[in-house]
């Protein structure tokens, strides 16, 4: 059977070539911090489990430590724009196909793990969206592969092509997953909780009003962190799950569904979500956009003030089956 | 009330824009030391309450890995946009002749949303996408029916191509099962010990992204409404001969 610890090994040794290629970039002049950063996360996916938690703080420390210095971008060859070009006049939209193959995977992977017998004994069915997933990926890559063939590093180099143009924010999202459970050790949700429930009558005993104060704390929680993955795990350690869900009865999955998505309305409203609102104002040189609401942003408030309405109203109406 | 601190952390750190990860690094120990401290702790509570803090972020850090795992997928892309994937979706994209800019950007925000949807989230962008075309050729489309913009106008279509891309990517990728918001309300939820599979939660993402397409389409609709009211105020010269 295939369980998630394979597909770590698979992200470790992916990390490693990323390294190892990193490393023997000549034109990358920070080479061998790029080297660092994604040959740390490779101990971390290969040997995360043996080196204990402490073990583990230093080797995020490291990651940190080494963003705050500034990785490069390397320069693997690939392509120009005219190949490019010429080769998606002559494959036209067959090209698509490959694409399509990693998330069709993830779904039926998905449900023949859930499903099926043989699916089951195939693939660990509680973990089974992330492996069916990384097996999409393999397939997909096999395919073009054998389709297209291409030099044979070249799945590593596309890789680290665009993983360098992604840069340490790709490990942002599972450091804020990891803030998010220091909060909850310290018991911030349980604070932010206590303020709530102390301000906003009714709380406990109203559907209603738990899920606006769920819904709009997720998204002025969200403007304040510029990041729904920082508000998610508080606002929902504190009002949430106590309330809309353990209190009166919300279903959890449908909950936390709909909340990340009141935080992503937040997410449209701030500044502070640099690379969706300030970056593009950047490249579009949009006069203001120094201005904390630049024209993206004011673009942005009329449709995701009508969307939060909208998703107390499909929170309340559908989370309690 | 001192564990709230961390919270202050981010929100200075990203006020004075320094490193998100340096930020949530320094969040972390700021909030595992509030959270020791007592007014009759020494520096060996405090350093050690800082070590205890470390493991803790390691430990969670390492049963979250798996939300870095998606970044394998970047393999098979990147092959693909070797061979052309980009091209070939701005091929398809530009031999729609959409007459309005709101049209053009409705259709982009339409495919864009799709796309996000089945997890290739990395086929739109704002420097891939936005500036070298949405944003040109809804620029163009104004131009082409009501002459020369005025730079109110041209920022203000500018300002739309931005949040097109950003409104149709939020709404239409929490449907696919593999990206990292699903994957950190599973993570949070298993933490609680609750269990629940992606494909559980990406169902409820389809509500809202019905919803984000409506409101959205409403917006770009009033978007060409807009533009026509405020531009035809000076008729094309071509239009008034007769």
């Amino acid at each position: 059977m295939i369980t998630l610890p394979h597909i770590y090994i698979v992200g470790g040794l992916f990390f490693a070539a990323l390294a190892i290629l990193s490393a023997l970039d000549q034109a990358n002049a920070r080479r061998l911090r790029n080297a660092a950063f994604w040959g740390l996360l490779a101990l971390s996916f290969l040997l995360g489990d043996r080196i204990g938690d402490f073990g583990n703080g230093l080797l995020a420390l490291g990651l940190v430590v080494l963003a705050a210095f500034g990785l490069g971008i390397g320069k693997p060859k690939t392509t120009t724009p005219e190949e490019r070009r010429a080769s998606a006049e002559r494959r036209g939209n067959l090209l698509f196909l490959p694409a399509l193959i990693i998330p069709a995977a993830a779904l039926i992977g998905t449900l023949a793990a859930k499903e099926t017998e043989w699916g089951a004994a195939l693939i660990q069915p509680t973990q089974a969206t992330l492996i069916s997933l990384a097996l999409g990926v393999l397939i997909a890559v096999a395919v073009v592969m054998l389709w297209l063939r291409p030099p044979l590093l070249a799945p590593l180099q596309e890789g680290r092509r665009l993983m360098d143009s992604v840069g340490w924010a790709a490990i942002l999202p599972q450091m804020l997953a990891s803030l998010g459970a220091v909060f909850l050790a310290a018991g911030v949700g349980e604070q932010v909780g206590t303020i709530f429930s102390q301000y906003v009558p009714g709380l406990e005993t109203s559907r209603t009003i738990a899920v606006i104060a769920y819904c709009v704390g997720m998204a002025l929680f969200t403007i304040i962190m510029g990041n729904a993955f920082a508000a998610f795990p508080v606002m929902t350690a504190a009002v949430g799950l106590p309330f809309v869900v353990v209190a009166l009865g919300g279903d959890p999955a449908r909950v936390c569904a709909i909340g990340m998505l009141a935080g992503f309305c937040g997410t449209l409203m701030t500044p502070m979500a640099a690379n969706f609102n300030v970056v593009p104002a950047n490249l579009l040189e949009l006069p203001d956009r120094k201005a904390a609401l630049n024209g993206v942003i004011r673009a942005q408030i009329p449709t995701a003030i009508p969307l939060l309405i909208a998703n107390i109203i499909l929170m309340r109406f559908l989370a309690f089956p | 009330m001192l564990v709230l601190l961390g919270i202050g952390v981010v929100v200075l750190g990203f006020a004075l824009r320094a490193n998100p990860l340096v930020v949530v690094m320094a969040a972390a120990l700021t909030t595992g030391l509030a959270a020791a401290w007592t007014p009759d702790a020494d520096l060996q509570m405090m350093y050690d309450a800082a070590l205890a803090t470390i493991a803790a972020f390691g430990k969670a850090f390492n049963d979250s890995r798996y939300v870095s795992i998606v970044w394998v997928v970047l393999a098979a892309i990147g092959l693909l946009e070797r061979a052309g994937l980009q091209e070939r979706a701005r091929i398809a994209i530009a031999n729609v002749k959409a007459a309005t800019t709101g049209r053009l950007l409705w259709l982009y925000f339409v495919i864009r949303q799709a796309a996000a949807a089945l997890g290739l989230t990395s086929l739109g962008g704002h420097a891939q996408m936005v500036r070298p075309l949405v944003a040109p050729m809804a620029e163009g489309a104004a131009e082409s029916k009501y002459g020369a913009l005025p730079d109110r106008e041209r920022y203000l279509i500018r300002a739309h191509a931005a949040s097109a891309d950003n409104i149709a990517l939020f709404f239409g990728e929490d449907i696919f099962i593999a990206i990292a918001s699903i994957l950190l309300i599973k993570g949070f939820l298993e933490q609680n010990g609750i269990i629940v599979e992606p494909l559980q939660l990406s169902i409820w993402a389809i509500p809202t992204a019905i919803a984000a397409l409506l409101i959205h389409s409403l917006r770009l609709w009033l978007l060409d409404r807009r533009l026509k009211r405020v531009l035809e105020a000076k008729p094309a010269q071509s239009e008034v001969a007769p």
